[in-house]
């Protein structure tokens, strides 16, 4: 399959390359050892339209394309898998509203997400429901025009630094999915409280928060959809953002190959480059190859979304598992390319494989991936 | 502290199986300290016990086993990591005496040793026939710390740069004759690869009973289950290696390939298990202070440090392919 990105997609991909090689990559390692939440580079993508990717222009984006957004995450990954999360969890908290949003909701709360002026986020898990999601506790309970929330949602991505979230409750009686409801929540009228930050292995400059709700009051007129329908929502957003995630995951493995390559060329052992020995033109070969292969499953899984495909859950779920699991192990292997430097914060690879764990992980471990394609297979 | 180190010097005047036996230990609680105490035994001290004199033996063992004096190995430079025999550090003969002068680089123990096995260059020879090796206490003037790293893991084993400037070394702690030196380093690493092995099956031992712990406290569906089982049967398979290369060892055997098969085996396992066990302690493993985490950024120097698997994989292709 060969795509062909719109001359307007190539358009929006090099604008991104070159604010991310002339802003975000000069910043990537101290966002990382400071663990500290870029705002400056949320202000960079919100003044240049970047986080408007995700919405149609009727909404007061300039795409809504997942391919686009895929390209986008893609371009920042490569530089700071922190950075590219401001993108890919402003679609992700954004997608809820789009998919399930009425007329009147999107109009209301997507122009302030497109411009930049809010940003998004996504609370589903909590301390007791990870890849269960449907065993959830957090209640919301209806009084009058208004619904009262309580409950803890935790690794919560930019949870502290979001103006709008998007939050999954039950309403109905049962303790399992069928009871399960979305609600957007701003931040001036229905406000949260942190109750933590995590310190992680990667993506540190990324806020991971345990989220507290506490008789958070949200007019019903920000429940998204039916009642009852929030865990179908929850699945279906999921399926959208995944590709989100393998362009993420191909985002950093090329980062770190970019700068591996060139290291091994000029890198002097045994009085010659490094890369004119075998051993290390095979590991070259191998990762490219990686890469490649995991380009075009995400670059197809994107295209699946968009065209809302009957297997868009499937692909995107081999996307988000083939292109994660290809960066741990491209990256593992940048930094044994590197050696001894590739170990030391004084180069960016270690930090890129640090980064590259977490995509294995989060938006459905790669456990769930495969239940979500054995699944599809055996339907 | 003096496990290799014979009785009458000191020592416990144990074998190669029961230090990789000891470092898995160590390793399986605290890969830091597991290194620590391996870089310590194998290469900052089995230099001196298998090719000092007898005084040198007498004057530095005592101290090494008892743990007064931490031991260290300084091989590596900025431009010479895999091609060691490219060294540049120089060794200028002077009375009774040696100057030294050069960089080495990622030393483990780096400002904690009592002394370090220094290599360089005393010949005209610019390949391995010119190097020596040189017992160089820490204190000695013009030798300095330079750039300690910040590293990804390990970060309870200082790593960093040794600058030496002019330092002057008495010609009786040059260990072996001139130009014995790149035998000693080779040497040292082969042993020195069954403590890194040891080092490895200690953080993958820890990555499975980890993984099993929580499987057992949260449920699990088989795809965890299968991917528990390669990996217990992988930590089996990589320690029986590794016991056979320090039993060769032990014996006296040619231990070389041996030696480098384990390293391999071991670290990549180390490597992959952990990766494995995170994968498989989701969320909850990647936060900070988790052990998950840190064994994922542990191992990954064991498969750098050493000897690179990439030179592991040279040695072993060599010593099967060399003739007859």
């Amino acid at each position: 399959m060969d795509f062909e990105f719109s001359a307007e997609q190539v358009a929006i991909r090099d604008t991104i390359r070159e604010l991310v090689q002339d802003r975000v990559a000069p910043r990537a390692a101290e966002i990382d050892e400071k663990s500290e939440y870029p705002k400056d580079i949320e202000r960079l993508f919100a003044d240049n339209g970047i986080l408007g990717i995700p919405f149609p222009e009727e909404y007061g984006g300039i795409s809504g394309s997942s391919v686009t957004i895929c390209m986008g995450i893609e371009e920042i990954a490569k530089a700071c898998a922190s950075s590219s999360l401001i993108l890919a969890v402003q679609a992700l908290g954004s997608y809820p509203i789009l998919v399930a949003g009425s007329e009147e909701q999107k109009k209301r709360l997507c122009p302030p997400l497109a411009s930049g002026e809010k940003v998004a986020a996504y609370a589903l898990s909590e301390p007791g429901s990870g890849s269960d999601a449907g065993a959830m506790k957090t209640s919301a309970k209806r009084y009058g025009n208004e619904y009262v929330l309580n409950g803890t949602k935790q690794f919560i991505t930019h949870g502290s630094v979001a103006s709008t979230l998007v939050v999954f409750a039950q309403t109905g009686g049962g303790e399992d999915h069928r009871g399960v409801s979305a609600f957007v929540l701003e931040r001036e009228t229905s406000p949260w409280t942190v109750s933590k930050i995590e310190h992680k292995l990667g993506i540190r400059g990324s806020p991971t928060a345990q989220i507290v709700l506490e008789d958070v009051k949200v007019p019903a007129s920000n429940r998204l959809g039916e009642e009852g329908a929030g865990f179908k929502l929850a699945l279906a957003v999921l399926d959208r953002s995944r590709p989100g995630i393998g362009a993420q995951a191909l985002g950093i493995a090329e980062g770190a190959f970019d700068y591996a390559l060139n290291y091994v060329k000029e890198r002097q052992q045994f009085g010659q480059p490094i890369s004119s020995f075998q051993g290390i033109q095979f590991m070259l070969a191998d990762i490219a190859t990686q890469i490649e292969a995991s380009r075009h499953l995400v670059y197809l899984a994107a295209t699946k979304v968009d065209a809302k495909a009957p297997d868009l859950t499937k692909i995107a779920a081999m996307a988000k598992l083939f292109a994660s699991d290809m960066a741990m192990g491209v990256t593992t292997d940048c930094v044994q390319l590197l050696g001894g430097y590739g170990y030391i914060s004084d180069y960016p690879v270690e930090r890129m494989m640090r980064d590259a764990k977490i995509t294995q992980i989060y938006e459905g471990t790669n456990q769930i991936q495969r239940v979500v394609i054995a699944r599809a297979l055996l339907r | 502290m003096g496990v290799l180190i014979p009785r009458e010097y000191g020592g416990a005047g144990l074998d190669a199986l029961a230090f990789s036996i000891c470092i898995e230990e160590l390793a399986q609680a605290c890969a830091s300290t597991a290194v620590i105490v391996d870089v310590h035994t194998s290469v900052g001290t089995e230099p001196i016990l298998l090719f000092g004199d007898e005084e040198q033996k007498r004057r530095w063992l005592p101290r090494l086993a008892k743990g007064e004096l931490l031991g260290a190995f300084a091989l590596s430079e900025p431009s010479s990591g895999s091609d060691a025999a490219s060294l540049k550090t120089s060794a200028r003969r002077d009375g009774d005496a040696y100057v030294l002068s050069g960089t080495k680089v990622f030393i483990t123990n780096i400002g904690h040793a009592g002394l370090y096995i220094v290599f360089a260059r005393t010949g005209a020879d610019e390949r391995a026939a010119g190097i020596s090796a040189f017992i160089v206490p820490a204190g000695t003037d013009g030798l300095r710390v330079g750039q300690v790293f910040h590293k990804m893991g390990l970060h309870g084993s200082p790593t960093g740069e040794l600058v030496l400037d002019d330092v002057r070394v008495p010609a009786a702690n040059r260990l072996g004759a001139e130009g014995q030196g790149f035998t000693v380093a080779m040497r040292a690493l082969d042993s020195g690869r069954i403590g890194i092995s040891g080092q490895a099956l200690g953080i993958a031992r820890a990555a499975v009973d980890e993984t099993r712990a929580t499987m057992r406290e949260r449920g699990h569906d088989q795809g965890d289950d299968f991917t528990l089982a390669d990996m217990a049967a992988r930590l089996e398979s990589a320690r029986l290696l590794a016991y056979h290369a320090a039993w060769r060892c032990s014996r006296g055997l040619r231990f070389t390939r041996e030696a480098s098969m384990s390293k391999l085996h071991c670290t990549d396992t180390a490597m992959r298990l952990a990766i494995d066990a995170l994968q498989i302690a989701g969320e909850d493993g990647a936060v900070s202070g988790s052990p998950f985490e840190r064994h994922v950024r542990d191992a990954k120097a064991l498969q750098i440090y050493e000897g690179s698997n990439q030179v592991q994989r040279v040695v072993i292709a060599r010593e099967l392919l060399r003739a007859g």
